[in-house]
């Protein structure tokens, strides 16, 4: 980046807009083994978005967050909202996952995985299929009006449109199950709401992949802003290497460069071409790029046909460019004690939380005590009612049965056995009775103990406090 | 709604407002072109650097921001213009929807009375003593009681000194559903004078006192009470001679071991000295009649278990164990 001015200019002043209009781009298709792994990841990615929602479990939708009654259903695990910690553990999770490999490889997330990358990939297949090549359309957007120019645009669009909504109605049906919402809108039966986030949803993703595009990575997204600044001198990142490929020019297959004096970059610019943000990689490593490789694939047929060696532009790093490192020196610095760390909390927060989702409860207890005075009857005995907010978590009705525990001679006085409905709350109130003398007056320490009648394993001890008249 | 002391102040605001809105579109505006240096070739130069510089090397460039931007810039402030329009913001106007905090709360309360009221209406057709045998309704009024009567008289409605035991068999004014319903709806108003004077002095208010224990067959003194018995006649009006209380009174029964504040000679000897008044709120504007309906059936199926079914809650549970007295607390209704 050019940053200081040229020396010579006159005095002369011209009023200037602080705003560009966008320059279309136009990215020319390509195939290569960076692109063919980014389709797989579309594939893979998008057969568990679109596929999700069909998918049923324990006679409902496998994945369902329904919203309404509080509970998310994710196969066999139901997530209530006592349970929210998981969500801030799996955003921490994806945090240090997006710091691995940013720290390893560059914005391979960007590249690769972004949704936004993802449905620009499927919406760019669309509009090649529609309109044609790179030329095609850069001729297409010149011509003026036409009927063949309305025909083209108009289905591509609609084409863009049916794919967005579609993946608004998948969206929402994570939310509504989706049968259901098949239904609401086969009979325009749908919800204010639902309504709302389909065309929402559809909006965003018709905008952000068929028009918004690389505006959405170089001034929207947050990500792109922090990843940068993740990379170190060790991080593999898409570089042209320039002491190999300068000074760059056109020849003949024939020729000779040496005898030319002449680097291995040819200035055919198709890493110009292909490159869907619209940066030239060749001078350097620039805030707009994602990291998606496309110029390597590129450049590499290129060098194939010229018959040099592929790699003039790679995935390499820093150190690599300056010390003259090879593949091996690379990849043994890829363990570097950044790596390692994120690696290992990473490692030990996925470990928690398996465990924590491993050892849970089907069974959560809240013990709230009366505010009431505890009374203390003829034989002077005292009593304290409770209230066992109970929640069965599992999907089918269970039976309880309370114990207490912490004072010599401690019982329940009330019904101690309840049937909790599958998947839901019970508050039931439970009196407590402790002998004359047996506890001090003030508070003393009690644990009730909820056991599942049937499944020995399912038991929560829950502290409560014991209140003894003065 | 709003709450201006003089309409001067609305229109004050509402200039401020509208001003700053104003002004930041004029800032918009004139932030968006800058001057550039010409080349010598009389073409503008390529970005330059604002001249600001951090860690040595760090410059801010003068790079062109994309227009869409600006242009979502300006249709903020449109968006507030036609917020201002459409809602309640600008000094005291209402807003041309008519939308208010207070509105959109009935309106929310009129969508519940829509989705639940139907239910609701099913239940007060129904007496009762029906509705105490109805499982739905009975949990209903469960969770009713939780929120709005555990709090005096305990979760599990046994209550606590001062606040009667809902769940057994003795009623202050009587245990027929209508009884019941009336004390929810209405409140009840216990009074009990001093008695201190009517009685005599504080020897004869002990005396009394043993006497009312001896009625319950509570521990006392037998030779006070003999003396107490004839001071009893000052109490006889309410309580009755035989001590058996009065229900349209509200006045409690002196002969079972059921004590509101608690037995022994003590409490009862404070009762004496000092009377007693107690109040139950009533709950006629608080809940509907609807709710006062389902929780009086809630309660009274508490102490008339052979109405409901067996095993349907905790209250059942616990009128078996009041009447097989497995439990036995020092409170009456």
């Amino acid at each position: 980046m050019e940053t200081s001015p040229p020396k010579q200019y006159s005095q002369q002043e011209i009023e200037q807009s602080l705003y560009e209009v966008r320059k279309k781009i136009y990215p020319r298709a390509l195939t290569g083994w960076f692109a063919t792994w980014r389709w797989i990841l579309v594939w893979f990615t998008q057969i568990i978005f679109y596929g999700g929602p069909w998918l049923t479990w324990n006679d409902r939708q496998a994945v369902l967050f329904d919203l309404v009654s509080r509970k998310f259903y994710i196969f066999g695990l139901v997530l209530w909202p006592q349970d929210f910690i998981y969500l801030a553990v799996l955003l921490v999770i994806s945090a240090l996952a997006l710091f691995l490999f940013t720290a390893v490889g560059g914005r391979v997330f960007c590249g690769y995985a972004c949704p936004q990358t993802v449905y620009t990939e499927i919406f760019m297949w669309v509009e090649r299929k529609i309109e044609g090549e790179r030329s095609a359309r850069i001729r297409l957007d010149r011509e003026p009006l036409s009927a063949r120019k309305v025909a083209l645009k108009g289905s591509k669009h609609l084409v863009w449109g049916a794919i967005a909504l579609w993946t608004g109605f998948t969206f929402v049906g994570y939310f509504t199950p989706i049968h259901l919402l098949a239904e609401e809108v086969m009979s325009f039966a749908l919800g204010p709401w639902e309504t709302f986030w389909i065309l929402f949803y559809g909006f965003a993703t018709y905008g952000n992949a068929g028009w918004m595009r690389e505006q959405v990575c170089k001034y929207m997204c947050p990500y792109a802003r922090f990843q940068s600044a993740m990379f170190d001198k060790d991080t593999l990142t898409v570089t042209y290497d320039t002491v190999r490929g300068e000074p760059r020019g056109p020849r003949s297959k024939q020729a000779d460069r040496f005898e030319l004096g002449m680097g291995d970059c040819i200035d055919c610019g198709i890493c110009v071409q292909v490159c869907p943000t619209g940066i030239d990689i060749r001078e350097g490593l620039q805030y707009e790029c994602i990291g998606c490789a496309a110029c390597i694939d590129g450049c590499d047929q290129v060098m194939d046909k010229m018959g040099y060696p592929k790699g003039l532009i790679r995935y390499t790093t820093e150190h690599a460019m300056i010390n003259k490192l090879g593949r091996r020196d690379i990849w043994r610095r890829v363990l570097r004690p950044r790596t390692l760390i994120y690696f290992s909390i990473l490692g030990l927060i996925i470990l928690a939380a398996a465990m924590s989702l491993a050892l849970r409860q089907p069974l959560k207890v809240d013990v709230i005590r009366d505010r009431g005075m505890p009374r203390a009857t003829e034989d002077g005995s005292v009593d304290n009612v409770y209230r066992l907010q109970m929640m069965n978590t599992e999907e089918k009705p269970n039976r309880y049965v309370i114990s207490v525990q912490g004072i010599n001679g401690v019982s329940i006085v009330s019904e101690s056995q309840f049937e909790v409905a599958a998947a839901t709350t019970k508050a039931v109130p439970v009196r407590v009775r402790v002998p004359a003398g047996a506890a001090q007056p003030g508070s003393n320490r009690i644990k009730f103990v909820i056991q599942d009648t049937d499944d020995q394993s399912v038991k929560i001890t829950e502290k409560a406090v014991f209140i003894v008249p003065r | 709604m709003a709450d201006f002391l003089h309409n001067g102040w609305s229109l004050f605001i509402a200039g401020v407002t509208l001003l700053g809105i104003l002004a930041c579109g004029l800032l918009l505006y004139s932030q968006s072109k800058v001057k550039v240096k010409v080349g010598a070739d009389g073409q503008p130069l390529p970005v330059q650097t604002t001249g600001h510089v951090w860690d040595e090397d760090l410059v801010e460039n003068n790079n062109p921001l994309p227009r869409w931007w600006m242009i979502m810039f300006y249709l903020t402030i449109v968006f507030a213009l036609g917020y201002l329009i459409l809602y309640p913001g600008l000094g005291s106007m209402q807003g041309t929807l008519g939308w208010s905090q207070v509105g959109k709360y009935a309106q929310e309360m009129k969508a519940g009375e829509e989705k639940y009221g139907p239910i609701f209406n099913k239940y007060q057709a129904m007496p009762i003593p029906a509705l105490a045998q109805d499982p739905q309704a009975r949990e209903i009024g469960e969770r009713l009681f939780l929120n709005s009567c555990a709090q005096c008289h305990g979760s599990d409605a046994q209550g606590s000194k001062g606040f009667p035991n809902l769940a057994d068999t003795d009623w202050l004014y009587g245990g027929a559903p209508e009884t019941v319903l009336a004390s929810i709806r209405e409140g009840r108003h216990g009074q009990m004078p001093s008695m201190a004077a009517a009685v005599g002095g504080d020897q004869d208010v002990r005396n009394v006192a043993n006497y009312v224990l001896s009625l319950s067959g509570s521990s006392h003194d037998p030779i006070k009470a003999v003396m107490g018995k004839a001071k009893y006649a000052a109490c006889a009006a309410c309580h009755g001679a035989d001590g058996k209380g009065n229900q349209v009174l509200g006045a409690p029964n002196l002969t079972d071991k059921t004590w509101l504040y608690g037995g022994g000679l003590n409490n009862v000897m404070d009762a004496i000295n000092k009377g007693r008044g107690n109040m139950m709120p009533a709950h006629k504007g608080i809940l509907s009649d609807a709710k006062v309906h389902l929780l009086a059936a809630y309660v009274w199926g508490l102490s008339n278990r052979q109405a409901t079914v067996a095993g349907i809650s905790a209250g059942d549970a616990r009128a078996m164990g009041k009447l097989t007295g497995v439990s036995d607390t020092p409170a009456r209704q």
